[in-house]
Order: structure tokens, then sequence, then C-alpha cells
């Protein structure tokens, strides 16, 4: 957990008003302990993914927000669908898990 | 480690323009938190930023054209992967339902899975009714025209008779009933969905309910008039071609198009002219030479005007 200040000094080219913005946007959901934003490890990561998309990517500021939108679901489903192996994994015998796996093998074919 | 111009697709008197622009190309194409689960893109990506960090800082650019400095251990440390957190249950934080959300409900069961999680809370012995089936049928083009009854034969082996209507449009779907799927525990079977794709024709094209086609007549046909016999989707007929009559002139046969069908009225047949001077001819070409038209005309004229 580090503070805004730890945050934009450690990171190149971050603006802190920009990640004051971003947090006002509710682009980044940093812990607030009493009037002090704490950014976890994901929240660092997010920072700095939204900087290299602006920055690098050049995805602008009204683009930005659809961009998170389809980021997070695509990762709302990752984490589904590999939830969903996990208990296939420990549930599911594993002469059926090589059944399932031979039929979808078929079927992008 | 590969030459950071070659990576980033360069030639060595690239601007640093260019290095940004290169850069920005691959990093959209390949960056590892919009490519999740590749690792391909991730290795790419290590390597296009690596080269940008030396070619787009003109010191470190320099240096390393003047051999100075290595192309490797140009690797930025990375921090720490959005990709990473967000698979772990940390990225729950970041769920479009919400961090408290559950992880899994029903809604996202039946929404990923259809009704694979469902079917325990219908009743499984009672009668259901067969799933339906989709094929594609090729009707040759007077058949789609005219009508015709073709035989399909099922990938299962079974063969269905399909009777194509008259006036059937491309991409029209027919529908046989109790043809599909078998049905469950007595329940009726399922319909075969016959989607009906239809094949050109050499010289007849069809729009909705007209058919047109090019029709070659000789010089003598166009210029002093005649029955000539036309095609038509029902078989030959005579038709009058008028005298002093030119390429590119359309006559139509009334209702000889798409025969009625349903509540459409029958369609027409455009034949368009096209006049054919045909095989070398010297008794023609010493009249031609001899001959001085009554009223003489350009056929480019119109060209001339508008250019």
């Amino acid at each position: 957990m580090i503070t805004i200040d730890v945050l934009v000094s450690q990171t190149e080219g971050l603006n802190r008003a920009d990640v004051e913005l971003w947090v006002r946007n509710d682009w980044v959901k940093p812990e607030a302990v009493g009037n002090v934003l704490s950014f976890g490890e994901i929240d660092v990561a997010r920072v700095i993914l939204i900087h290299e998309l602006r920055d690098d990517l050049e995805v602008n500021d009204a683009a930005l927000p659809i961009v998170l939108s389809l980021i997070d679901q695509l990762y709302d489903l990752r984490r589904h669908v590999r939830q969903l192996g996990e208990v296939i994994q420990e549930a599911v015998p594993s002469d059926l898990r090589a059944e399932v796996l031979q039929e979808l093998a078929a079927r992008n074919r | 480690m590969e030459d950071p111009y070659v990576t980033l697709g360069l030639k060595r008197d690239a601007s640093q323009d260019d290095i940004r622009a290169a850069y920005r190309k691959l990093a959209k194409q390949h960056h590892p938190d919009l490519n999740p689960g590749n690792a391909a893109a991730e290795a790419k990506f290590k390597t296009v930023a690596a080269a940008n960090e030396l070619l787009s800082d003109p010191d470190k650019r320099a240096r390393f054209d003047r051999g100075e400095l290595d192309a490797a251990g140009q690797e930025r440390p990375s921090g720490p992967s959005y990709r990473e957190q967000a698979e772990s249950t940390a990225g729950q934080r970041y769920s479009r339902a919400g961090p408290q959300s559950q992880a899994w409900n029903e809604a996202d069961f039946s929404d990923l899975f259809g009704s694979m999680f469902n079917q325990g809370r219908r009743p499984n012995n009672g009668p259901r009714p067969g799933e339906d089936q989709r094929y594609t049928l090729t009707a040759a083009f007077l058949d789609a025209v005219n009508g015709a009854t073709r035989r399909l034969t099922l990938p299962d082996g079974r063969t269905l008779d399909v009777k194509i209507p008259a006036g059937t449009a491309q991409g029209q779907v027919l529908r046989l009933r109790g043809q599909g799927g078998n049905g469950v525990a007595g329940g009726p079977g399922g319909d075969a969905l016959i989607e009906i794709d239809i094949a050109s024709h050499r010289f007849f094209e069809r729009r909705g309910n007209d058919i047109s086609f090019v029709l070659p007549v000789t010089l003598a046909e166009a210029a002093l008039g005649g029955s000539v016999q036309v095609p038509t989707p029902a078989g030959p007929v005579m038709m009058r071609i008028p005298s002093h009559s030119d390429s590119g002139n359309e006559l139509r046969l009334r209702g000889r198009g798409v025969p009625k069908h349903g509540g459409a009225a029958a369609g027409d047949l455009h034949a368009t002219l096209r006049v054919m001077v045909g095989p070398s001819d010297p008794a023609l070409e010493a009249f031609l030479k001899t001959w001085k038209p009554a009223q003489p005309f350009n056929p480019r004229a119109e060209m001339e005007e508008s250019s």
C-alpha cells in the first residue's frame, strides 16, 4: 500500500492531477483511509495501465472509460472461466475431462 | 538481442517522430494487458518496449549508433502487471458487477453456458419437442424461378424431398415440419429449416421478379427488324425485333419473368440488344467502303460534349 505521492514519484511521466482525476472518475479505486488515498498493488498496476493506454496507445479521455470497461469485462470473464476450470479440475473425473476436451477440439477444427 | 531498428521496422535514419509512431503502432497490437494469456504478444511487447526505450532517448540512440551501447540490457524493469493482478482474486475490485458481488451467480451461468446448468430444473422425463435443424440447399437458377422438387441428403444419411416453390428468393428459408431432430419421450419432432442458395445462370439475371438478359442480334436483324427466337425461363418464344433497333435497346416481354406465385404478379423479362457484326464478309465491307450515309451521325457526340 503506497500513497499518491510515492506512486507519482516512482512512475516516470505520471502527473498527480491526472491520478486524482482518474480516482474521481472511479477508473482507479484506491482505499481511502481518512483523507489519505492508499494504493494497493492492483491499483498501482491499473494506474500504470491507464498511463500507458493514454500516452503510448493514444487512447483519449473520451474513449478511456470504454476501453477500461471492456478490459474489466474481459478479466471478469477470464476469472470466471479460470474458476470454472479449477472446479472442473477438482470435481470432474479425468476420463470425462478428456472427452470434453476432445469434443471441443473437434468443434474448433 | 535483435537490432532495435529492425524490431520497430525502421531505417537507421528514422526521425524521433518515426520511432514514436512505430512504437505506438506495435504497442497497440501487442500490449499484454490487451492480450491476456497470449505469451507471444507479451514477449513481442517486451522487445518492442526495450527497442523504444533505447531509440526514443536521443542520447542513448547516438551511443548505440556509434557502437558504444549494446542493444541488450535495455529492458525496463517491469512494474506490477495489471494482467496478473486482474486475473487473481484482487481483480474482483474492478469487476463490472462491483467488488462485493458474488463471484458467481446463476445469471452468469446461463449467460455463459446457455441451458447447460439449468437442465436439472426441467422434468427430464416429460415429452419434449426435438430441436430444429438447419441445412443449406443450392438450387439451380431456373428451379428457384419455376419451382421444383429436389432431394437433399442429410449428414445422417436420411433424404428429404424439398419442394422449392416458384419464385423462391435468395436466402429464403423453407420449413419442413417434423423433419428435424427427434422428439423426446413422445414429444413432436423438430423442424428442418432449409436455406435456399440460388446458383447463378449462364445468361439470366434476376432482380426481384423481373429477369433480364443480353440478346445478341445480327446487323440485319437490328437494322431491318424481324422475328427471332429468345429464351425465357418457361422455354423459348418468338419475339419481334423492331426495325432500326440498336445495341443497348431494351425490349420487354411482359409476364415472362418469374411466374406469378403467392400474392405476387408475374415479373417481366427484359432483353437488352447487343448488335454483333459477325465474321468478316467481303460483300459487307465492299458495301461499307462505298456507302454514303443519308444522315451521317457521330455515335460519340455525347462523349465529346461532356469532356
